[in-house]
């Protein structure tokens, strides 16, 4: 029996690292078909910044009470990951708690701290479901979330509590049946635990037998149960718990008001005003470049990575003066209309070896209405906990509309045709700029 | 009024020690404009040696860049660099946010490196080393003022503490509303939104925003943008308090009230 535990749990945790591997290699191959953009720079701020906004979770801070909560959850599943740590060993050795005896009397001490860890997840992840599905926060009941978004969050909420559950269920049987000195579990004394043994009652009822064939069964949905999860991971918007970290090394450094550069343009414009510039005609140039961004491709890297960062917390549709008043830009749905796109490029790929025109691109998902609303304040990429920024996205995909596209509406065409000729938005003579200083 | 312009200065052999960037709100629109003579009163007013580029100005290129047309953007910041560097300007000074980014943040990647500082940053300077000093009494006194963040002041540029050092000046009752600073609302103007229509909605964005700083019982909306001055002038103006409520730029409060 012993023997054959331990071959199954190789097994399934062989199958489940492979899968997840797999999985890792193609969101990072579909993340680096956009264009190239270097952050090699200021290496000293971006490990301050993963230090701050990822393991410190600074962002979530801005509400005082829910980073609480969803920092218990955090440092619960880190810490948790230790006793998992033991699980693992225990089920390729064929041992039972393996670190008490080395531990000593830190052991019940350190079980102890994760069972009170595990009952704060617990109570975190209940109050997070409620206000998801009862309280009705208007980010959460929002249409960008409809069908498998929305399920997604209470599945992961619920996965949690399950797990908790089996932590704390498994713990209770173990001591219990060390009480009664039955089997191997009389020989490893650890005592009761803080949380788990209010769990007795309810199991004193159980023969020995049945208390051990339980404790096993919670042990092996525990392991089971976490690498399913891991599996489950690269499907959802939970993958925020492993990319928020990428996230906030690679975060932008510069004011948020600076717009990217286009230097392909900006040559353009030099060789237009100072043709002496100019490289000789004839000269073996680079393919046309695009202007902007129409499809996941032409986007960077760095967006790209946002994308599947997201966890649609919708902290930034929740601020966003066009979703606030009715428009239909919602910053959060244009991260998810990324990713969604970004996946279905990468099914594409994984079907024809390399990437078929699908007569498809981004703005399938993302219209120009949405992308017409934007004010560009920057309140999107403020609020966001994982360094996100819609912003770059709305106006890339905006600078391919006009430039690619020359889909503007009719007013800006006007505010064009303005500033080429009076260098003004409105419509004045450039010879009246002065005019302001002839009165008061 | 007697504004020093730059070619003149240049054609003298003489050097300002800062240029002052009006902007084409500042330039052209009524309302803003009263905001450029007010702030230019100020300099006048202190001695400062400055200069406008007059009829040489020309857009930055702000609003056609962030509506997605690099080309024009790059036009007119390749020509305003053009005369900038023809001038050896190295300090700027602006009213506008707008004009601000784009010359502070922008530029710089195209060849024109300079130190640009907002009127708001500006005013908190000359307020702190003295130069600027308040009359007796003050005008405001006591008088209820929100301050209502620009977008591309605070969000873009982290700039939250100069506009409200500066109207802390004038001993009024400063009010925030409760969306301010980082959380603020914008005024709906930005992002090239001034030049068209809104996208169909529930609300326009300036209603919402002069509502909530209506709701602060505030009689003066201070602002440090033409552009958010704008919007929440149209705001007071459609929720019918313009008795109650006027919409003032922090330089045209310090202008009043500079002795």
């Amino acid at each position: 029996m012993g023997m054959l535990s331990q071959v199954l749990f190789i097994l399934a945790a062989g199958v489940a690292a492979f899968a997840f591997g797999r999985q890792v290699m193609r969101i990072r191959r579909n993340i680096l078909l956009g264009r190239d953009e270097d952050f090699s720079d200021r290496r000293g701020e971006r490990w301050k910044n993963l230090l701050l906004l990822a393991f410190g979770q600074k962002k979530m801070f801005r509400n005082p009470l829910v980073a609480l909560m969803h920092f218990v959850i955090y440092a619960g599943f880190i810490i948790i990951n230790l006793e998992v740590l033991e699980i693992a060993l225990d089920g390729l050795f064929g041992t039972h708690r393996l670190f008490a005896a080395p531990l000593g009397p830190l052991y019940p001490a350190l079980i102890n701290a994760f069972e009170f860890l595990a009952v704060g997840v617990l109570l975190a992840c209940v109050l997070f479901l409620s206000r998801r599905n009862i309280l009705k926060l208007r980010r959460f009941i929002s249409h960008d979330l409809d069908g498998w978004p929305r399920s997604d969050a209470n599945y992961i909420l619920l996965t949690e509590i399950l797990l908790m559950g089996l932590f704390l269920t498994m713990n209770a049987a173990d001591t219990l049946l060390q009480a009664r000195g039955y089997g191997h579990y009389g020989s490893r004394l650890t005592g009761d635990f803080a949380a788990s043994q209010w769990i007795h009652p309810l199991l004193n009822g159980l023969s020995s037998p049945a208390l051990a064939v339980l404790e096993r069964t919670c042990w092996w949905l525990h392991i089971l149960g976490i690498l399913a999860f891991l599996n489950y991971l690269p499907y959802s918007k939970h993958l925020h718990i492993l990319l928020a970290f990428p996230n906030a090394y690679y975060a932008r450094l510069e004011p948020e008001g600076k717009l990217r550069n286009m230097p392909e343009v900006q040559k353009e414009v030099l060789y237009a005003m100072q043709p002496e510039m100019a490289p000789p005609t004839g000269a073996v140039g680079a393919p046309p470049p695009k202007f902007g961004a129409k499809d996941v491709f032409d986007l960077s890297w760095r967006n790209l990575l946002d994308a599947y960062a997201c966890t649609e917390c919708g902290r930034c549709t929740a601020a966003c003066p066009a979703n606030i008043t009715g428009k239909v830009l919602s910053p959060r749905k244009i991260m998810m209309s990324t990713r969604d796109r970004l996946e279905e490029v990468g099914r594409n790929i994984d079907t024809n070896g390399a990437y078929k025109d699908d007569g498809k691109s981004l703005l399938s998902y993302i219209t120009t209405e949405e992308l017409r609303a934007c004010t560009t304040c920057n309140a999107c990429v403020e609020e966001c906990p994982v360094s996100i920024s819609p912003l770059e996205i709305i106006m890339e995909m905006r600078r391919a509309l006009i430039m690619e596209d020359s889909n503007a509406p009719q007013e800006w065409n006007a505010l064009f045709g303005n500033v080429e000729n009076n260098f003004a938005p409105w419509k004045f003579s450039p010879d009246d700029r002065d005019r302001w200083t002839a009165e008061g | 009024m007697q504004v020093p312009v730059m070619a003149e200065l240049a054609a003298r052999g003489e050097s300002p020690d800062i240029l002052f960037w009006v902007g084409c709100s500042g330039s052209f629109d009524q309302r803003a404009q009263k905001i450029t003579r007010a702030f230019a009163s100020i300099l006048n007013k202190l001695g400062i040696r400055y200069a406008v580029l007059g009829k040489e100005e020309m857009c930055t290129g702000d609003p056609v860049r962030r509506a997605g047309n690099e080309f024009m953007f790059q036009m007119m910041a390749y020509q305003n660099i053009q005369t900038l560097n023809r001038y050896g300007i190295k300090k700027v000074v602006t009213a506008c946010p707008h004009c601000f980014n784009i010359l502070s943040n922008e530029y710089k990647d195209l060849g024109g490196d300079y130190e640009v500082v907002h009127h708001s940053a500006y005013l908190q300077q000359l307020i702190d080393e003295g130069k600027i000093v308040m009359k007796e009494g003050g005008v405001f006194k006591g008088k209820r003022i929100t301050y209502h963040d620009s977008c591309y002041l605070g969000r873009a540029n982290g700039i939250y503490e100069a506009p409200r050092k500066v109207l802390e000046a004038l001993d009024a009752e400063l009010v925030e509303m409760p969306r301010c600073r980082s959380k603020g609302l914008c005024c709906g103007a930005g992002g090239a939104q001034m030049f068209k229509e809104e996208e169909k909605g529930t609300m326009r964005v300036n209603f919402e925003r002069t509502a909530e700083a209506i709701d602060t019982g505030a009689s003066i909306i201070a602002a440090a943008c033409p552009f958010c001055n704008t919007m929440l002038t149209d705001g007071v103006k459609h929720g019918e308090k313009e008795e109650q409520v006027k919409v003032m730029d922090i330089a045209e409060l310090i202008a009043l009230s500079i002795v």
